[in-house]
């Protein structure tokens, strides 16, 4: 599928956003589920850009920047994958398996880009010395516009040419016994997110939590709101009863903190 | 005249703050992200080379999670203001009080926000939208947003009218009972998502036998594995990754591995779609 002009200009605009939004972190527009359902409305399937964002969103879960550590880039992999999946007629599995390479090269990429921008800061430092606050905005926006352009030009081009044959035809090489694997994979491919979850927690004394979450959900058809409040719960009655946090409380007000634990569990089974 | 920072000054700290990591970089990371927050409180406080200094003194090394950002720039705010009235603090002062919070405070932000809201809120977005439905985003956009700007906006005025007492709520209890709590739901919610959100069929025949009434009765090792527990091979591979990656391998060699693991098992029947 051809794309038009307009839907061009259209995906430069919304992966320069969703650029911004993985170095910015704050409204999210670099999530699958942001960045593939705009891209889809764009294309003209936004159905089909919801299910890839909901299947590539469960396997970016715990893709997240922790201090000077980035994570693969959901930005660039979400835009490409959503553009070859409706305009180059791949089913979802194999646009998801092309989208992992992607999150790999936006994670080189991305780092890249935050080296070019010490410059940034370095000029910003001039604009300090002389006073000028208006240089220093221009600094961190132009820094910011880098990131934006990071993932708009490699997506503006795979928009470019997913029209032109030789797109095409790479994607129908891809032999039946891999776009299969790719498939059986989705499977599981997604605990490496949750297994990135746990470890940032580093929690290993609140494992016990998870394995209850575990067997609950095996052996219950509870969804998954159902499994966060009983999660929620679980975390109230334990900060309540902790004997930690008891003892603190109970330092000022004499002896009466341990019961005031016990009133609270009580008011919680009523 | 006693310099006072207004509410728009504040609002405009809060609407910038919101681009606290764009220039992040290698080698101050969000140093110029908080220089651009406090543009417009520095602005109202200083001129000359007083602002001069005070650009130069929010230039400094800064790196946290951004959404906890918003109290210590409340506090930065709250000082500045003392300091542009004649209050004698030093440069250090400002800088040590910046430097001493941020790690304790991304301690509390990455296992709520990161570790806790957003992967929650996500899978409950994608759980919607893997049958299609547009609420899926939605609700992940809205939520996580909501409760994102409400932090980002009390946090500012939090830090500013607490000043350096905050220091004592991230020692204390308060927080560490919401990170801990935090933690819990995490934790929780990721046990049944290892369970229900992922599918491992191994169709490998063990027995075919005929029973009393005469029906073939087929048992595959899935079919064992289900009785002793569902979701058992997720639950080992979850395990298996938490592994590696305390050795530092990469999330995405991580990927690509059971990416071949899959093609592998698929291309010897050993696993299939179910």
């Amino acid at each position: 599928m051809e794309l038009s002009g307009i839907q061009i200009i259209l995906i430069f605009i919304v992966s320069a956003i969703a650029g911004m939004g993985s170095v910015l972190d704050e409204l999210q527009t670099h999530r699958p589920l942001i960045a593939c359902t705009v891209t889809g409305l764009i294309l003209g399937d936004m159905t089909t850009g919801i299910i890839i964002g909901g299947t590539l969103e469960m396997i970016a879960l715990g893709w997240m920047n922790i201090g000077a550590a980035m994570a693969p880039d959901a930005a660039l992999a979400s835009v490409i994958s959503t553009i070859l999946v409706i305009a180059g007629h791949q089913d979802i599995a194999a646009g998801i398996a092309i989208a992992m390479p992607l999150a790999a090269a936006g994670q080189v990429l991305t780092i890249l880009c935050r080296t070019l921008t010490v410059v940034f800061q370095h000029w910003a430092d001039g604009f300090a010395e002389k006073g000028e606050l208006r240089g220093i905005d221009l600094c961190h926006l132009g820094a910011l516009g880098i990131q934006a352009l990071r993932v708009s030009i490699p997506s503006t081009l795979v928009a470019m040419y997913i029209g032109t044959g030789a797109v095409q035809a790479m994607l129908d090489a891809i032999p039946q016994v891999v776009t299969g694997g790719l498939q059986v994979a989705g499977g599981f491919i997604v605990v490496v997110g949750y297994a990135m979850v746990i470890n940032m927690m580093g929690a290993k004394y609140l494992m016990p939590f998870f394995f209850l979450g575990f067997v609950v959900a095996a052996f219950t058809t509870f969804n998954l709101v159902a499994l966060g409040v009983i999660g929620l719960v679980l975390a109230i009655v334990y900060i309540q009863l902790n004997p930690k946090y008891a003892a603190v409380a109970a330092a000022p007000a004499a002896s009466s903190g341990s019961s005031d634990a016990d009133d609270d569990l009580d008011d919680e089974l009523d | 005249m006693e310099k006072k920072l207004t509410s728009s000054d504040f609002f405009w700290a809060f609407i910038r703050s919101n681009f606290l990591q764009g220039s992040w970089n290698m080698e101050r990371m969000q140093a110029l992200g908080y220089a651009f927050g406090m543009v417009p409180i520095l602005r109202r406080l200083y001129e000359g080379e007083e602002l001069k200094k005070a650009m130069k003194r929010h230039l400094e090394f800064y790196n946290t999670q951004p959404f906890v950002t918003a109290p210590i720039i409340g506090i930065t705010a709250a000082l500045e203001e003392k300091r542009a009235n004649g209050a004698d603090i030093p440069d250090g002062v400002i800088n040590g009080i910046k430097v001493g919070m941020m790690g304790p405070l991304a301690g509390v932000g990455d296992p709520i926000f990161w570790g806790t809201l957003r992967p929650i809120t996500a899978a409950l977005g994608a759980s919607f939208a893997l049958s299609g439905s547009i609420l899926g985003p939605i609700i992940f956009f809205v939520l996580f947003n909501a409760i994102r700007l409400w932090v980002r906006y009390y946090g500012i005025k939090y830090g500013y009218t607490k000043g350096t007492d905050i220091v004592q709520d991230v020692a204390g209890n308060k927080l560490q009972k919401l990170t801990e709590g935090a933690s819990i739901l995490g934790l929780f919610v990721m046990g049944a998502l290892v369970n229900k959100w992922t599918s491992v069929n191994i169709p490998v025949v063990v027995s075919t036998i005929t029973n009393a009434k005469g029906e073939t009765v087929v048992t595959t090792v899935q079919t064992i594995l289900d009785q002793l527990m569902p979701g058992l091979v997720p639950l080992l591979m979850t395990f298996a990754c938490m592994a590696l990656m305390k050795r530092k391998v990469n999330a995405i060699w991580i990927i690509f591995g059971l990416f071949a693991i899959g093609i592998i098992c698929y291309g010897l029947g050993i696993m299939n779609v179910k």
